[in-house]
């Protein structure tokens, strides 16, 4: 009858349940032995992540050391991570595409990570691109902020504010192009909307004077102004994904994208950015700061974590390094702007010089 | 009152058209609905097929290397650690410098760009195992860059280029009439990790991720789920608490698979202590995932045992683990095998509960064990398809490939274990 059957419930699934038994045991036993870790782990920016993946890949290959395990969690929860304590069952070092906050210093502090090294990496630029056959535009900070906020001041020079009017960009500007307003950005979640909002919007209605003076009088009124986005679809979220973004812009020549620098340097051939104050996005103008839309790019380490994880110093100087950030380098090469010689000089340096003081 | 002048065979002669027409309509209803649904299959393939099948094919130059000792610094006794630090890009730059000599600084840089990083990184894997070569002319295959792979591919036909120069063009035309530029199986793309060269990444790392995960998902819901199954049918009591377990599991089948990441994270992490991006948490938070639709079929396949086997055995005097484990059990592990396999499909596409316990991660090593840092192959596609080179998004669809191709694969396993259990009864 069942013969077959039964010989597999009585053959192999009882004794699979003691063998099961024991793996686990066995399993936990070896998490408690595990007293040793031979490669970094890194976790933070999704911004940041191309430019880690990069050098870590090369110093896993050159080096010694085991190839660094990185993983995207964005910047907040990777320095939430960061902070939650030493030792190695905790990540060695997380990326930020913003410096850390004072409230996560004191969360380390809290747990016990109190010797913190930051170091800068570089710069990373925001752009603003569209179709590459259509012609070139320049936008200043002050039409983005009309043309996106929620609310506006009101047309007629009143210190008052009303609901987006503007359809076309000629409303706000007569130069402008005759062109419906559409603006395809990133959502809330990311930091490159934080950035945007921060450098671009707030910059934007700073020019007012009214509602500068709510900076000091009614700062979350100030917030609400500057800081919401327009909700009729003339802004669209569009997801994280960068390249989604630069594929709708090739569908739907009068779109805006908003994305990072790297994405620009991959698809010059596709689309071209927009000046913004009269600046274009490139390597030098980014790097001196004279592009409006830039953003330092932060590496934080656990001092504590070195020499008892090998290879953190030597993957920092690799990261640092000539053939990385130098003229022509690989990370150049991604659309990492690097810092200036002397900065980065400085930053090397900092790396083997154990202070306190000046980690944070 | 013509109806009732009518015999019923008339009556029923008359309906019949009707009924037929009817049954036609509801039969072609069917028909175009499977139509409609494989028509979609075949769009979805076919469109992944033709996006993902040239990522199986990776473009190389083939040239003459001389292993220059004095350059690399090298003798025939070398270590390996020293194999593998001497400078093979710039060996590789100098050799291709030295095949045109009027080049200038600039244009040198062009020509280097060509070629991918990886081919110095393969030429020093080579010389590693074979150090006799040194001081020998040989003819390497040098890996170009993503860039002039898809050109290579995609643009040459076309008479298009991305970000390439004039002067590069003009080198690749004469390689590729030549003869020296060619296409050849992507090896790599089965043999490496991840890398952030889109020339050099491969989905090894991630299929023996996916691989790991899925053992000990299987391992620990399987036996788990079914020893649940057979308690709540067979031995458990009616009591309350009985009941709102079973509620509790019919909803845990519901639950949007992020809660068990969450999950996963709070116990088996902050808990517990397990390492973060391991096969073994993987397998952990996706047991949790599987469990409910197993325990769910597992316990269907039981009810559907006629009774009349169970109360034979009784009347046989056997007892009521005799009755399970050689009556009940093996009729309803055909059902339990096929419940157990549609849980193990939900867990291999799983990214949500991934992306929480350290999962999403840049991982070049290949895995071997369940405690190495490793990723699965719906998160590798996920990094990809973000990642800015369009070389990638080429890769993206080859490592849907194969996805699907282990989904296959699995699922046909099941079928003939099913197949063979069912045959042997």
């Amino acid at each position: 009858m069942a013969l077959y059957a039964t010989l597999v419930c009585q053959k192999i699934i009882m004794p699979l349940f003691l063998i099961i038994v024991t793996a686990i045991g066995m399993s936990l036993a070896s998490l408690q032995s595990h007293a040793s870790r031979e490669h970094i782990r890194i976790v933070g920016s999704s911004t940041v992540y191309p430019f880690t993946t990069t050098v870590a890949e090369r110093f896993g290959r050159i080096s010694q050391f085991r190839t660094p395990v990185v993983e995207i969690t964005g910047s907040g929860s990777g320095l939430l991570l960061f902070c939650s304590g030493l030792g190695i069952r905790t990540i060695d070092m997380t990326s930020a595409s913003r410096p850390i906050k004072a409230s996560e210093v004191e969360l380390c502090q809290g747990n016990g990570v109190d010797d913190i090294l930051a170091l800068n990496i570089g710069h990373d630029g925001i752009v603003v691109a569209h179709h590459i056959q259509q012609p070139a535009l320049s936008l200043s900070r002050n039409v983005f902020y009309l043309a996106l906020a929620k609310r506006v001041p009101n047309p007629d020079g009143s210190a008052s504010v009303v609901d987006n009017p503007y359809q076309y960009w000629r409303d706000i500007h007569p130069a402008l192009p005759q062109v419906a307003i559409e603006v395809l950005g990133p959502p809330p979640t990311s930091g490159t909307r934080d950035a945007w909002v921060e450098l671009v919007m707030e910059g934007g209605c700073q020019q007012f004077d009214f509602i500068r003076q709510l900076q000091s009088t009614d700062p979350a009124r100030y917030q609400a102004l500057c800081h919401t986005m327009r909700e009729d679809g003339a802004f669209i979220e569009a997801g994280e994904n960068d390249n989604v973004i630069v594929q709708q812009l090739l569908a739907n020549p009068h779109a805006l994208g908003i994305f990072g620098f790297g994405f620009l340097q991959q698809n010059r051939d596709k689309v071209r950015s927009v000046a913004i104050d009269g600046v274009l996005p490139t390597f030098n103008t980014i790097a001196d700061g004279s592009y409006p839309i830039t953003r330092s790019l932060f590496l934080y380490v656990k001092r504590a974590h070195i020499g008892v994880i090998p290879g953190i110093e030597a993957f920092l100087e690799a990261y640092l390094s000539d053939a990385a950030m130098g003229q022509g380098g690989y990370l150049a090469e991604r659309g990492l702007v690097p810092m200036l010689d002397e900065a980065r000089a400085n930053e090397i340096k900092r790396i083997r010089q154990p202070n306190k003081a000046s980690a944070l | 009152m013509t109806d009732s002048s009518l015999s019923t065979r008339q009556k029923v002669e008359r309906s019949l058209a009707r009924r037929r027409a009817t049954e036609t309509r509801f039969h072609a209803l069917g028909f175009m609905a499977v139509l409609f649904g494989l028509l979609s299959v075949v769009v979805l393939f076919g469109d992944i097929l033709l996006k993902g099948s040239s990522t199986f094919r990776q473009t190389v130059i083939v040239t003459d290397i001389h292993l220059d000792a004095q350059f690399l610094g090298l003798t025939p006794r070398s270590k390996e650690a020293h194999i593998r630090r001497a400078d093979f890009e710039g060996l590789i730059r100098q050799q291709l410098h030295a095949a045109m000599p009027t080049m200038t600084e600039d244009e040198a840089r062009e020509l280097h760009r060509l070629i991918s990083i990886g081919a110095a990184w393969q030429l020093s894997d080579w010389v590693v195992e074979n150090p006799q070569h040194l001081n020998q002319t040989i003819r390497f295959e040098l890996l170009a860059d993503h860039l002039v792979d898809q050109w290579f591919k995609h643009d040459r036909r076309k008479g298009i280029s991305q970000r390439l120069s004039d002067v590069q063009l003009s080198w690749l035309h004469e390689w590729a009439d030549s003869g020296q530029m060619y296409t050849r199986f992507n090896r790599l793309f089965f043999t490496h990790g991840d890398s952030q060269e889109p020339e050099l990444a491969g989905v090894r790392g991630a299929m023996m991720g996916t691989f790991l995960t899925l053992m000990v998902t299987l391992v620990l819901s399987f036996p788990i789920g079914i020893a649940t199954a057979i308690y709540l049918e067979q031995f458990a009591p009616a009591r309350q608490w009985i009941n709102l377990v079973e509620i509790n599991i019919n909803n845990l089948a519901a639950v949007p698979s992020i809660t068990f990441g969450l999950l996963g994270l709070a116990i088996f992490i902050n808990l517990f202590g397990v390492t973060r991006s391991t096969p073994l948490i993987g397998g952990l938070v996706l047991t949790l995932m599987a469990l409910p639709t197993i325990i769910i079929s597992a316990r269907a396949a039981i009810k559907s045992v006629p009774l009349s086997i169970q109360e034979a055995a009784y009347g046989l005097g056997a007892s009521k683990v005799q009755v399970v484990f050689h009556h009940v059990l093996p009729l309803a592990l055909p059902g339990m095998l096929t419940g157990t396999i549609l849980a193990m499909a939900q867990a291999l596409g799983a990214t949500a509960p991934l992306l929480l316990i350290g999962m999403v991660a840049f991982v070049v090593d290949v895995p071997n064990a369940i405690s190495d840092p490793s990723t699965v192959l719906p998160v590798q596609i996920f990094l990809w398809a973000d990642s800015p080179e369009r070389a990638f998004i080429e890769r993206t669809s080859g490592a849907i490939l194969v996805l699907l191709g282990f989904l296959i694969s699995m699922n046909t396993l099941a079928v003939l274990l099913r197949q063979r259990i069912e045959r042997r009864r």
